[in-house]
């Protein structure tokens, strides 16, 4: 593709995001501005830069790729990202903020006053963190391959490379006002260019999203292979295909299926899963939910966030913002894996999914001035997805880190830990190219699901948490989601239950970490701290009381 | 934490923390006294108020979990749920597509409504302990 607007808007993103963060050095003078902003945000901004650093590369391209590929069962994702912001404000907002504490480590030791539990939270949020980044740094060499054919590793580079100097030299403050800007970059970058795709589909005739026979090509398409594969015809014949090879179809023809890409056609595409399919059967739709809506909460980037909040009630009232600012937002990538099935349905064959959103404008649109500035409007806002992700990411592994491992959080120290927060992802990211993008990030929220989940839920609603128990239960919950992780990224393809239990293991560690805090918490009832009485105080009194 | 606190300013800054803040007061009724303090009035009206405010999460949580977790049910019990539709639209996609955000945002309204009754329920429980 040759797109002569695209690399300008991504340059102009990047540079936009480098200015307003040295724009913002000049404020940053102490740890804490560089840290909380010092706490003076208003709800409308905060809630803003909280949906611009939440909506990552997994919501503004995975999404889509996923409906694509999946169709109906893949809303959960979506609806589950926004419910997270539910349990949030249900369960933590107000409490969390009243506690006074920067970072969940800072709030593990306020509430249950132990140093060990502390350092055993840090490394979960570290762990947490590096995890959800591979898939933001994967996300934009993709991009950038995808529309400008530069190599893969340049993308991630560039992204790695900008924001974690960003974040070192700048911190939160800056931070602020880019990841605000960036949500309405965001929705933009999706909602103008879905305007003029509905408004084509209507003048093409509304052709069907699901037609008789299976998707077809709209225009005349050349594929190159890339990896061997089986290709099924419409007529039942079976071709063996070889990398190197090149398929020409014209337009009108039927998409061919492939053995190696798992794609769901016609009924099956359209209407919910069927019980026994292991990835949208019962179990997985349900495990997936508890993931979402449990793991939010425990997202680094997320909870760092509500420390710039100025009391409890105005954090309640940001969370109220952040949900209905992502609602609107998680509208629109539906839209465009939908209209993908009948525009771009090359990407069923290719297997590259994730690309979609960025290829859709020009698919649909032809060639003419308006698709190719369109297509660099959502290339722009993609970037915006990555850069705002990682940097708070990055701002909330590299906070943990000045603090916790290196010290006593001076910002020399936080300059530091942001280089080496940066460094680990970046090298991962460039070493594992082939992880789907919403997989990791899903793997991402059962960890937060099964570790900090309970911990928050647990340590504001019931005094009889202990430090062991929470120990106990983190380990138990994070330690089997991680595994869970690791099996997947690692280990030997899995068939049937095995598969189900490990592909989305929220259903079972969720429930293991909440019983383990729980029991632990109970047998070792003579740990709990002296002065859980004030603590609850501080945590739940409404804040016009002062007290 | 440093902060200043309303009309009794300190003439120089000093570290505080909120519960420090409320016994250093002066002039400030009973009930207050009782919450700081921990008595066993104090913290029953602590405990009161967390377990109200418990209860409304948990309320809501409920109303969204037959709401949205009813659903994967509904659709394997009845799948000729998911072939009904709307404008030319299954079902199962304007539900999840569109429906759940609404709801979502209204139960959260819904809360902070309630959250924040509670609140000043508990507030003027203190204020005016006679009542």
């Amino acid at each position: 593709m040759n797109n002569p607007f695209v690399v300008p808007a991504v340059v102009a993103v990047t540079l936009l995001t480098v200015v307003i963060g040295f724009y913002g050095l000049r404020l940053a003078r102490s740890t804490s501005d560089l840290l909380v902003a010092s706490r003076m945000v208003s709800p409308t901004w905060n809630a803003a830069a909280i949906g611009g650093e939440y909506l990552s590369a997994a919501s503004f391209l995975g999404i889509a790729g996923l409906i694509l590929r999946y169709g109906v069962d893949m809303l959960w994702y979506p609806v589950g990202f926004a419910a997270g912001y539910l349990a949030l404000l249900l369960f933590v907002a107000a409490p969390l903020r009243r506690s006074g504490a920067f970072t969940l480590p800072d709030f593990c030791e306020a509430r249950l006053g132990s140093r060990r539990l502390r350092r055993l939270t840090t490394a979960f949020v570290v762990l947490i963190g590096w995890l959800y980044l591979v898939p933001q740094l994967q996300g934009a060499g993709l991009t950038l391959s995808t529309v400008t054919g530069a190599p893969y590793a340049l993308g991630a580079l560039l992204v790695g490379g900008v924001v974690t100097g960003n974040v070192a030299l700048g911190g939160m403050r800056a931070i602020t006002l880019v990841q605000a800007f960036q949500y309405w970059l965001k929705l933009t970058a999706l909602a103008v260019p879905a305007v003029f795709l509905l408004l084509q589909w209507q003048s093409d005739g509304r052709p069907a999203i699901t037609p008789e026979g299976g998707a077809r090509f709209p225009a005349a398409t050349t594929v190159t292979v890339e990896q061997p594969a089986t290709l099924t015809l419409a007529d039942g014949s079976t071709v063996r295909v070889d990398p190197g090879d090149t398929l020409s179809f014209a337009a009108g023809d039927p998409v061919p299926q492939v053995s190696a890409a798992q794609v769901k056609q016609g009924a099956d595409w359209l209407l919910p899963g069927d019980p026994d399919d292991e990835d949208s059967g019962l179990f997985a739709t349900y495990s997936l939910m508890l993931a979402t809506f449990l793991g939010t909460m425990g997202l680094p980037h997320v909870l760092v966030r509500f420390y710039t909040n100025p009391d409890g009630a105005a954090a309640r009232r940001t969370t109220l913002i952040v949900l209905a600012l992502v609602g609107v937002f998680y509208l629109l990538p539906t839209l465009y894996g939908v209209l993908g099935r009948i525009y771009t349905p090359q990407l069923l064959l290719t297997g590259k999914t994730d690309a979609v959103v960025v290829l859709l404008p020009e698919a649909a649109l032809g060639d003419g001035l308006t698709a190719r500035l369109l297509a660099a409007l959502v290339a722009a806002g993609a970037f915006a997805a990555f850069l705002s992700t990682s940097s708070g990411l990055l701002t909330s592994v590299a906070g943990v880190i000045s603090t916790d491992v290196l010290g006593r959080g001076s910002v020399r120290d936080f300059r530091l830990a942001a280089f080496l927060a940066g460094v680990v992802p970046v090298t991962l990211a460039l070493n594992l190219a082939n992880l789907n993008v919403s997989q990791v990030v899903g793997l991402a929220f059962a960890i937060a699901a099964s570790s900090f989940c309970p911990l928050l839920v647990l340590g504001i609603w019931w005094r009889g948490l202990t430090d062991v128990g929470a120990a106990a239960g983190i380990l138990a919950g994070g330690g089997a989601a991680g595994a869970a992780v690791l099996l997947t990224v690692l280990g030997p393809p899995l068939t049937g239950w095995p598969a189900a239990l490990i592909a989305q293991p929220a259903a079972w560690t969720v429930p293991l970490a909440f019983t383990v805090m729980v029991t632990v918490s109970v047998i070792s009832r003579r740990r709990i701290p002296h002065d859980v009485g004030t603590i609850m105080l501080r945590l739940h009194a409404p804040d016009t009381l002062r007290l | 934490m440093t902060e200043q606190t309303g009309t009794d300013v300190l003439r120089q800054r000093t570290r505080v923390v909120l519960a420090e803040v409320a016994r250093r007061r002066a002039g400030y009724d009973r009930t207050r006294a009782e919450l700081a303090a921990q008595t066993r009035v104090g913290e029953a009206l602590v405990r009161g108020l967390v377990r109200a405010q418990l209860a409304l999460a948990l309320r809501l949580t409920l109303v969204v979990v037959i709401a949205l977790g009813g659903l994967p049910l509904l659709f394997t019990v009845a799948p000729q749920v998911g072939t009904i539709k709307i404008a030319g639209v299954n079902l199962p996609w304007l539900l999840l597509g569109i429906a759940a955000f609404p709801f979502l945002i209204a139960v959260g309204w819904t809360y902070v409504h309630l959250a924040e009754r509670n609140e000043q329920d508990f507030a003027a429980l203190v204020e005016r302990p006679e009542r």
